[in-house]
């Protein structure tokens, strides 16, 4: 049930990335002052977007999540956090690269947007600690929720104070990403496509598994009688209540 | 009502479903209770006054330096008062979770957001306490300029500064107070958040800790700081109830 | 009308089952004491009612008021004891009682007429740190009755209390009309007890429910369950 369109997306995804990546090596211009370097541009820049998105993205599902107290809401929100802060890891790897490239230094801190994602790391970076120390799942899912709220809402807050805060220090290193001649807009286009069809093809293969194995779980239980399954480990993930369709519709509600 | 008083004499059976207490009756109740529980324990002030004093002592022999000023001065007494109200947020919620319980409030009929505005409040007053300790302190030991002509506007920037630091360390200790690690996960989760509010301080005030001519403080800072009030005023108002339930 | 209408309650602690199915209805003024062993649901089942969590699945009406939705109707006309005394500890007795006073809009004078039913006497002006466990419960007890609610809700009421406490408590979680008080206050109280001691609690009981597991066991009259029932439920 979950599966649906996996295989298409996974399809669409490859063939993107493929189309990307001899796009950047093939096609896109060396740029004249950085040279192949530069190419990571269209590695780090659309990872930052996506990430920076994936967060904000994060807060709008945990909103529906308080509105509806539906635990699939919180699992999306848990799935798009998560894939967003490894991509948010992956912008700082590659900005790292770049700065030390084209300035010598492996980290700058007058490039606004590594820095922004820094300080967004480190606020990310305490979601999963902050459910493993909640073992009511429930709350665990609700003070996430909050969490991710007001995390999504001090993403551009924190860019804006951090833009400001470097704006008068050093003109941008890295470059904007404004004004760029054709081939390097297509290149970039596409490269950032095939990033965003990655992380979605990502987060719906980890909400396939895991409700997969809820379902497995819940099926073993009505196996054996519900009564004598072992409770899990306290985990950072959050849980399902996952009833088996047949006793849905006996106990004639909706989860 | 009169008659013999037997213990359980009930009162107003014939009350409506709907007799609620209002709003700022509660805050009222509730900042009673603090101010109470604060008094007879003396946890939350002393500790955070004498923490910023000791850190700006620390300081000196941190950066061996005798007197500071401008940057550098400006980041001293952010960073300090922003560790001081750490240990604020931390306590917060303590007594609460740990003896008087939610349950109890979560059982009256009150209006639930009376809770935040009431934690909020506490926490701007022990902020407005501590700073009328470690601002002077820092001025004595540290500060090499002149505090006089900077304080208007210092107090203006602190007083910003101090509602952003109240409504996020509320909402950041409310989610911290009922976890297991609950002293490391707030400070965790709140120094990222302060973030801003350490830029638009900082920036504010470091022309102000100046020898000669004091000016004003770049707008753009202090409106940094009123953004970041509002939107995380509003936002932590709206979701602090969903903290509160069980 | 019924005070308590439960359908098919159902809450889950993440995959595992806290309460399954639960059905049970009590009209005004009776008492329904709920027995079963540690984790069978009986504090789950009474935080449902008191409005503290949420009903998963099934249907609760409380006093007339449907749970989640009307629940701000429910509240200040149900009082609950729980396993904690929900007390600050530095402050004293008459101080506790005087905040939950004002949370409930209840009048200060209750606060004095309830110390005094407790026979606190000085002690009631001290921190509660001071005072012996005992002492604390019958607190917590004046806590939970200060606002006279309709519905009381009781988890194992008689723990920490000596006999002669006991006897001092009576009167105020008790359904009314046992101290021949005014006719007033005659009128009974729904009440909910959650209890360990078969013996003792099914003499107070109109209607028993037995837990084990999450699911109901027993639901019965109490006149109909004798004692070798409720035991069983332990095995």
């Amino acid at each position: 049930m979950y599966g649906k369109g996996l295989r298409t997306l996974s399809i669409a995804t490859a063939v993107a990335l493929t189309a990307s990546l001899s796009l950047v090596f093939f096609y896109a211009p060396l740029e004249a002052e950085q040279g192949f370097l530069q190419k990571i541009f269209y590695v780090h820049v659309p990872l930052a977007i996506i990430a920076l998105c994936g967060f904000v993205l994060g807060g709008l599902l945990a909103i529906q999540h308080l509105r509806t107290r539906d635990p699939r809401w919180d699992m999306r929100s848990y799935v798009v956090i998560h894939m967003s802060l490894i991509f948010a890891v992956g912008t700082l790897i590659t900005g790292s690269i770049w700065a030390k490239g084209s300035w010598g230094h492996w980290w700058v801190w007058s490039e606004p947007t590594l820095v922004s994602f820094l300080i967004i790391f480190l606020l990310y970076a305490t979601y999963q600690p902050l459910r493993f120390a909640i073992e009511d799942p429930e709350r665990q899912a609700r003070y996430a929720s909050v969490f991710a709220i007001t995390a999504g809402a001090f993403v551009p807050m924190n860019f804006i104070a951090v833009r400001l805060s470097t704006a008068y220090l050093h003109p941008r290193v890295l470059g904007s990403t404004s004004n760029l001649p054709g081939p390097m807009a297509l290149t970039f286009l596409i490269s950032l496509l095939a990033l965003s069809l990655l992380f979605a093809t990502l987060c719906k293969y980890e909400l396939t598994a895991k409700h997969t194995r809820a379902q497995l779980r819940a099926l073993r239980r009505r196996l054996s009688g519900e009564t004598s399954a072992p409770t899990r480990p306290r985990s950072a993930a959050p849980s399902l209540h996952h009833v088996t369709p047949r006793a849905r519709a006996a106990r004639g509600s909706a989860l | 009502m009169s008659g013999v008083q037997a213990p359980a004499r009930p009162l107003q059976r014939t009350r409506s479903p709907m007799r609620t207490v209002g709003l700022w009756r509660t805050v009222g109740a509730l900042l009673r209770k603090e101010l109470l529980v604060e008094l007879r324990t003396l946890e939350s002030i002393p500790g955070m006054s004498l923490f910023a004093v000791t850190t700006f002592v620390v300081f000196h022999f941190a950066l061996n330096r005798g007197s500071v000023e401008g940057d550098l001065a400006s980041g001293i007494l952010w960073v300090t008062l922003l560790f001081a109200a750490i240990l604020g947020v931390n306590r917060l919620f303590v007594a609460d979770a740990d003896q008087g319980g939610f349950d109890a409030f979560l059982l009256a009929p009150v209006d639930r957001s009376a809770m935040f505005i009431a934690k909020a409040l506490t926490l701007l007053a022990f902020l407005v306490v501590l700073e009328l300790v470690a601002v002077p302190a820092f001025a004595l030991l540290l500060l090499g300029t002149p505090l006089g002509p900077a304080l208007p506007w210092l107090l203006v920037t602190l007083a910003l500064g101090d509602l952003g630091v109240a409504v996020i360390g509320t909402l950041v200790a409310a989610m911290a107070v009922r976890t297991r690690a609950r002293d490391l996960l707030g400070p965790l989760l709140a120094l990222p958040l302060f973030v801003p509010i350490v830029i638009g301080g900082a920036r504010a005030v470091a022309p102000l800790l100046v020898q000669s001519h004091v000016p004003a403080p770049a707008a753009r800072w202090l409106l940094t700081l009123g953004l970041y009030d509002l939107v995380f005023g509003l936002i932590a108002y709206a979701l602090f109830d969903f903290l509160l339930e069980d | 009308m019924a005070a308590l209408e439960v359908e098919g309650l159902t809450r889950h602690y993440g995959e595992r089952e806290a309460l399954g199915d639960v059905s049970l209805s009590l009209a005004e003024g009776q008492t329904l004491v709920v027995f079963g062993p540690n984790g069978a649901g009986k504090t789950t089942l009474l935080r449902v009612l008191a409005t503290l969590l949420r009903p998963h699945a099934g249907s609760v009406r409380v006093l007339g008021s449907t749970l989640p939705e009307e629940a701000w109707a429910v509240r200040g006309r149900v009082g609950m004891l729980g396993h904690e005394p929900l007390l600050y500890r530095e402050l004293t007795a008459r101080e506790n009682l005087r905040f939950h006073a004002r949370l409930h809009g209840v009048d200060e004078e209750r606060v004095q007429e309830l110390l005094d039913a407790l026979a606190m006497g000085a002690r009631a002006n001290e921190p509660l740190r001071t005072l012996s466990r005992g002492m604390v419960q019958r607190v917590a007890v004046a806590r939970a009755v200060l606002h006279d609610p309709e519905l009381l809700l009781l988890d194992e009421p008689h723990s920490n209390l000596d006999p002669a406490a006991i006897e001092l408590v009576a009167p105020l979680i008790g359904a009314g009309g046992e101290d021949g008080s005014d006719a007033e206050s005659t009128r009974r109280r729904t009440r909910v007890i959650c209890s360990h001691d078969p013996g003792g609690d099914i003499a107070r009981a109109d209607v028993v429910l037995g837990l084990r597991a999450g699911h109901q066991v027993l639901l019965r009259a109490a006149v109909d369950v004798d004692v070798d029932e409720i035991a069983e439920l332990y095995r």
